[in-house]
């Protein structure tokens, strides 16, 4: 562990590690709020064209990145927010024609080469460079202090946008906020864990720490010390194991997934039952019907399809 | 009355379309202070899109929009206005607590500072009034149709509106959760706070109705007093005026 540490690219690598480990899930639980757990995802794809435009102008694919991937969140945001019938197909040609793009461009380029989209593609955090630690520092911090800063704001225009627009939020500069800061994460985690897997430490830390909150603050806070293990965890077994980074972090946050998904449902008979021990009503139905199937009635079970206004 | 004189809301021949289709073709409505007003009509006539125009949702291709006598352009008193949309679920894609959810009914009145203890008050008053001060940690995911509607109602309250603005509030709601809504809206009727509810039928809510618009077609068919006539016994709910021997009165419970 000492040894590891003594490295100075490793230090680089760990630091980045915890800086797109807190940056990812906060992002991306508000895009997982609005059921587009796969935006970040799309914007990967597009950021393959900002890497390619890097390569040949011969500039930084990451400030390129995030250009591309900036212009490419703010389309997204204006095809959604327009609600557009069409707007998955929309959607979709940008995904495939920034994906395209990128590997044409970088093809065309003079660093073409075996592996030069590659470490882009899977990520390759045990090369970031003193400079490129700065730029994920910078623009982490912003990130956070939106994400975290704004946290009842977005909490809002994510879980409902009209009723935000009745409370006077801005509710489109928001949006477009949201969508910018989705798009700067997508190319702060490209070194660590690559753009084709960018979404997965968007989505699965905040999936996986949902599996045992109810509270939405709860559900944040968890996620995020939930990224940064995972994110230190992967890069510390890829470099034992020697293995990738990307990969290890990812099925590494999984795994966690998987385990949470598991002991989720005792728990929630646990506290059930703590709350019905405190004489919050019986255990069982005490009243039989005849003909019925007894525990299978409930005081209070109309569900939001059932229109009991109408019930005869 | 502590109100200024201009109507909560005027709309004036307004005009609007949704995905091309024309649904509003010239609807006038005024809510005046202190009044409740039913808008009624059957699926597809624009009641949704009338409400969702008066909160701005839906834009107007013509007509003006006034909210307490400012043209919507310019109007910012936000926190003046509690809506109520037509609720599919109060829950997203992350666990929500029902605190959680009826703080956001508190943005207009904090803004970018932070959650104080009156901003903490007023929801457990807002809770309190709907009967959910007790689930208030709970995960609304978790809670039934009713209770769900109860909590979005809160989530308008918590703000002390003068305009209370509700999309079918009676739409899926078990018939506690009703008792709980009409006896909420009579009080914010105390109050002296303006309501504009969308209904389906008018069912146990009519004693509190000052006014009805019925819409058809995106047009006016009907505004006066709530009086069971001109094409009303059309919609569902009015079996009370003409029964049939088929149909069972609905509950009453106002």
């Amino acid at each position: 562990m000492t040894e590891m540490l003594s490295y100075d690219f490793m230090q680089r690598a760990l630091l980045a590690a915890v800086l797109v480990g807190i940056t990812a899930p906060a992002v991306g639980i508000y895009l997982v709020q609005r059921r587009q757990a796969l935006m970040g995802d799309g914007m990967g794809h597009v950021a393959m064209t900002g890497v390619g435009l890097g390569f040949i102008f011969q500039t930084s694919p990451v400030w390129m990145a995030v250009l591309v991937c900036v212009l490419g969140a703010v389309t997204m945001e204006l095809v959604r927010s327009r609600g557009n019938q069409r707007g998955d197909i929309a959607l979709a040609m940008l995904f495939y024609g920034g994906m395209a793009c990128g590997k044409l461009l970088v093809s065309m380029s003079a660093q073409a080469g075996a592996g030069s989209l590659e470490s882009y593609l899977w990520g390759s955090i045990l090369t970031v460079a003193p400079a490129d630690l700065a730029t994920i520092a910078v623009l982490g911090a912003v990130v956070i202090a939106v994400t975290v800063g704004l946290r009842r704001q977005l909490f809002a225009i994510c879980q409902d946008e009209d009723f935000a627009r009745v409370t006077g939020v801005p509710v489109r500069t928001l949006n477009l906020l949201l969508a910018v800061m989705a798009a700067v994460t997508v190319t702060v985690a490209m070194r660590v864990v690559g753009l084709l897997l960018v979404s997965a430490l968007m989505v699965v830390p905040v999936v996986a720490a949902q599996q045992l909150t109810r509270s939405f603050a709860a559900t944040q806070a968890a996620s995020i010390a939930l990224g940064v293990v995972v994110a230190l965890a992967g890069v510390t077994g890829s470099y034992q194991l020697n293995v990738p980074s990307g990969p290890a972090i990812v099925l590494l946050a999984i795994a966690v997934f998987a385990v949470f998904s598991a002991i989720a449902a005792p728990l929630a008979r646990r506290r059930h039952r703590r709350r019905d021990d405190a004489g919050q009503g019986p255990q069982v139905c005490d009243v039989r019907l005849p003909g019925q199937d007894p525990g299978k009635s409930s005081s209070d079970a109309t569900t939001p399809e059932r229109r009991a206004g109408l019930a005869q | 009355m502590t109100h200024p004189i201009p109507p909560a809301v005027r709309l004036r021949d307004a005009v609007a379309s949704r995905g091309g289709r024309p649904v509003l073709r010239g609807v006038d409505l005024t809510v005046r202070p202190g009044e409740v007003v039913a808008l009624l009509g059957a699926n597809g006539s624009g009641k949704s899109t009338t409400v969702k125009a008066v909160i701005g949702s839906v834009p107007l291709e013509q007509g003006t929009l006034e909210l307490f006598g400012t043209p919507y352009g310019s109007f910012r008193a936000w926190h003046r206005i509690g809506y109520v949309p037509q609720r599919t679920t109060a829950a997203s894609g992350v666990p929500a607590t029902v605190r959680e959810v009826v703080s956001t009914g508190r943005l207009a009145q904090h803004r970018l500072l932070p959650f104080r203890r009156r901003d903490r008050a007023a929801v457990d008053g807002a809770l309190a009034a709907v009967g959910m001060l007790d689930r208030a940690g709970d995960g609304v995911a978790d809670l039934s149709g009713g209770q769900q509607q109860r909590v979005l109602i809160a989530r308008a309250l918590v703000g002390t509106p003068d305009l209370l603005i509700m999309d079918e509030p009676m739409a899926g709601v078990d018939a506690a959760s009703q008792q709980v809504l009409a006896d909420t809206l009579r009080a914010e009727v105390g109050r002296g706070a303006s309501v504009l509810l969308v209904l389906h039928e008018l069912g146990p809510l009519e004693p509190l109705i000052d006014r009805a618009v019925v819409l058809r077609d995106g047009c006016v068919a009907h505004d006066g007093p709530p009086v069971p006539n001109t094409g009303l016994h059309a919609l569902p709910g009015h079996d009370h005026v003409h029964p049939h021997a088929d149909l069972t009165p609905p509950r009453l419970l106002a």
